[in-house]
């Protein structure tokens, strides 16, 4: 395995998204997710909404990469909070 | 049917076949008549460009190399697909349409992204330079398209045949191997034919992927542009054999291509 | 769509696929995303350096303007190649017997390996050997794409187009031969001309085949690599450079572990939006018409 060249925050990172796929996976189960339309233009299932946060904080941070000359934090924090808005009303 | 349509279509086809009109006329002249001074027709048609590459173990064995795993790969790609696309055109499933999203992004995602990594995977499980390494990569795109393809095939044969099946009291091993294949012989031989097309004409990963020994043609192709001062004859005669194996395809499924083109999802 | 039974134990039918595709996608595509924050000397000596590589990318002019070139050519392609297979499919007689000749024709140049595509139009195109260089320079006008970035930009458009036009119109003779006889002899009863009878009974019926068509024309457009490889090789300069081109010089030409890995993941990103996007209006367009 030494050629995938892990990294402690690269594992996390992926550690975390396998947790939230285990996570809906398992709160899909328990009640599943009805198609609702809210903010976004589109109807969205749960999962949906969580992969446009994912997809949201990924272009969040190659804009911030890309634009500003700065530590990522601010991004991460922006990328969260849409994570968040589009979760409950998106 | 208008008029223009047919003019538009016929200007079309004559822009279609003159590049492979004058592939076809090089491939039969020597390269001095190549070079030399320009004709439209070959001035002395010769078999010399193909009895070259029929001698040189390095073009034939690339020939070899370039169907093998053409052929491994859509062995893989048809025994995998088509049990998913069953599932996924009769049933419905936890996560079932992010999975077909997600098999989809596959089938888009550009071969250079996967250059590295496929280069060290490969490596590191001793794959390298084997036309199993080359069709496994191929399958990134393949597999996919397969069960796009069948999908659209199997949701358009009416459910009603499975419980039929059922209610005859045949086991669904039975039905699906004596019934439900052989009507969607078609929709397998479409399949067969996208495998075929996306492998044999993908060069990136087939060259990133074979070093000496499973060197496939594609590769000796441009290898020969770069290496031996460019034997345009030769070249030209090669390229005209890589077009064989598509012309034999594309035959066996011509009634069912059009459909096919449609990811049998027309109507 | 008829009703589809819910059915966990169809997961078993879709195993074999997703294990395969974790092989060939997921475990490559983490590997590049492990490689884009580091800095790799060799396996044994590498450095966590994180968002670097991503900022050096972001800023990098080779990256943005073959970017830029990569959009041009991917819509510049798109608007010539989507009107014209639509034109061509239009013409394709529906029951005649030279039907299956002209759609064989059709599909041959889907068929060659893309770097036969390449070779084929660099000895048509040539303007010392290639039929059609010959052609235009005699016609007096001065044509060499080997040295002018605008030449080698339409002779580029014009391989792209001969190469997958077929594509878009097989597609839409598809869509085509779908639409019932009776729209027609309506339309034909209304004194409809041609022209109203594609925008008003063929277009609306053709719209979810164009979808397939626009999706892959667009992604398989913007992955280009093996045809303007062997055609013009990214020149004259870097006028022909598109993005998968840079990428593979930098991964396996130059074996920038790092750097590479950051672009793909970037490029990757961006394919992502696209096909996501699209999927979209397919899907909708699925549950519009059921």
């Amino acid at each position: 395995m030494s050629w995938m060249a892990w990294t402690l925050p690269t594992a996390i990172f992926f550690g975390a998204i396998g947790f939230s796929l285990l996570v809906l996976t398992l709160w899909e189960l328990k009640s599943p997710t009805i198609l609702r339309k809210g903010l976004l233009p589109i109807a969205t299932t749960r999962g949906d909404r969580f992969f446009i946060s994912l997809l949201s904080a990924a272009f969040i941070h190659l804009l911030w990469l890309g634009l500003v000359d700065a530590p990522v934090y601010p991004a991460t924090a922006v990328s969260v909070l849409v994570a968040a808005g589009l979760l409950k009303w998106g | 049917m208008s008029r223009s349509g047919r003019w538009i279509l016929c200007a079309y086809l004559v822009y279609l076949v003159l590049p492979l009109y004058w592939l076809f006329s090089m491939a039969i002249s020597s390269n001095a008549d190549i070079v030399g001074e320009f004709n439209a027709f070959p001035a002395a048609p010769t078999l010399a460009n193909f009895a070259e590459i029929f001698s040189n173990p390095v073009w034939y064995q690339a020939f070899g190399n370039s169907l093998t795993y053409v052929f491994i790969n859509t062995l893989i790609s048809l025994a995998v697909a088509i049990p998913a696309a069953y599932a996924f055109s009769r049933y419905r499933f936890l996560g079932d349409k992010q999975l077909f999203f997600w098999l989809l992004t596959n089938r888009m995602a550009p071969p250079a992204v996967f250059l590295l990594p496929f280069f060290q995977l490969y490596s590191a499980i001793g794959l390298f330079d084997t036309p199993l390494a080359v069709a496994l990569a191929h399958c990134l795109f393949t597999v996919p398209l397969s069960v796009w393809i069948l999908e659209g095939f199997f949701s358009g044969v009416p459910t009603e045949l499975d419980e039929m099946a059922q209610l005859d009291g045949h086991s669904f091993g039975y039905f699906f191997l004596r019934v439900f294949l052989p009507i969607n012989r078609g929709a397998i031989g479409v399949t067969l034919f996208f495998c075929f097309m996306f492998s044999w004409v993908e060069l990136l990963l087939a060259r990133t992927l074979s070093g000496a020994e499973a060197k496939p043609i594609v590769v000796v192709m441009t290898r020969t542009v770069s290496a031996s001062g460019l034997d345009w004859g030769v070249l030209a005669a090669a390229g005209v054999l890589t077009v064989l194996p598509g012309v034999l395809v594309v035959w066996f499924v011509r009634k069912d291509l059009v459909k096919g083109f449609a990811l049998g999802r027309v109507s | 769509m008829s009703y589809k039974p819910q059915n966990n134990r169809a997961w078993l039918g879709v195993l074999p696929v997703l294990l395969i595709v974790a092989f060939s996608a997921v475990v490559p595509l983490m590997t590049v995303i492990n490689y884009s924050v580091q800095d790799i000397l060799d396996f044994n000596t590498r450095f966590f350096v994180g968002f670097e590589w991503y900022v050096q990318t972001l800023n990098d002019e080779r990256f943005i303007e073959a970017f830029g070139r990569q959009l041009a050519f991917s819509f510049t392609v798109l608007a010539l190649e989507i009107p014209l297979g639509i034109a061509v499919a239009r013409g394709i007689p529906k029951n005649s017997r030279l039907t299956p000749l002209i759609l064989i024709v059709l599909a041959l140049p889907l068929l060659i390996p893309w770097n036969v595509v390449g070779t084929i139009w660099q000895i048509f195109a040539r303007s010392d050997i290639g039929l059609l260089g010959v052609a235009i320079n005699a016609m007096g006008i001065s044509y060499n794409y080997t040295s002018e970035p605008l030449h080698a930009w339409l002779t580029l458009v014009a391989m792209d187009v001969w190469h997958w036009t077929s594509l878009v119109a097989l597609l839409a003779f598809a869509g085509l031969t779908a639409i019932p006889q009776p729209y027609y002899q309506a339309a034909e009863l209304d004194g409809a001309s041609s022209w109203q009878v594609l925008r008003y009974v063929e277009l609306p019926r053709l719209r979810g085949v164009l979808i397939i068509a626009v999706l892959l024309r667009l992604m398989d457009s913007f992955m280009i690599y093996t045809e303007p490889f062997v055609l013009t090789g990214g020149g004259p300069g870097n006028t022909t450079t598109f993005l998968s081109q840079y990428l593979a010089t930098m991964a396996v030409g130059q074996f920038d572990l790092g750097p590479a890995a950051a672009f793909s993941v970037i490029y990757f990103l961006f394919i992502l939006l696209f096909c996501w996007l699209f999927y979209q209006s397919v899907v909708k367009r699925d549950e519009e018409t059921p």
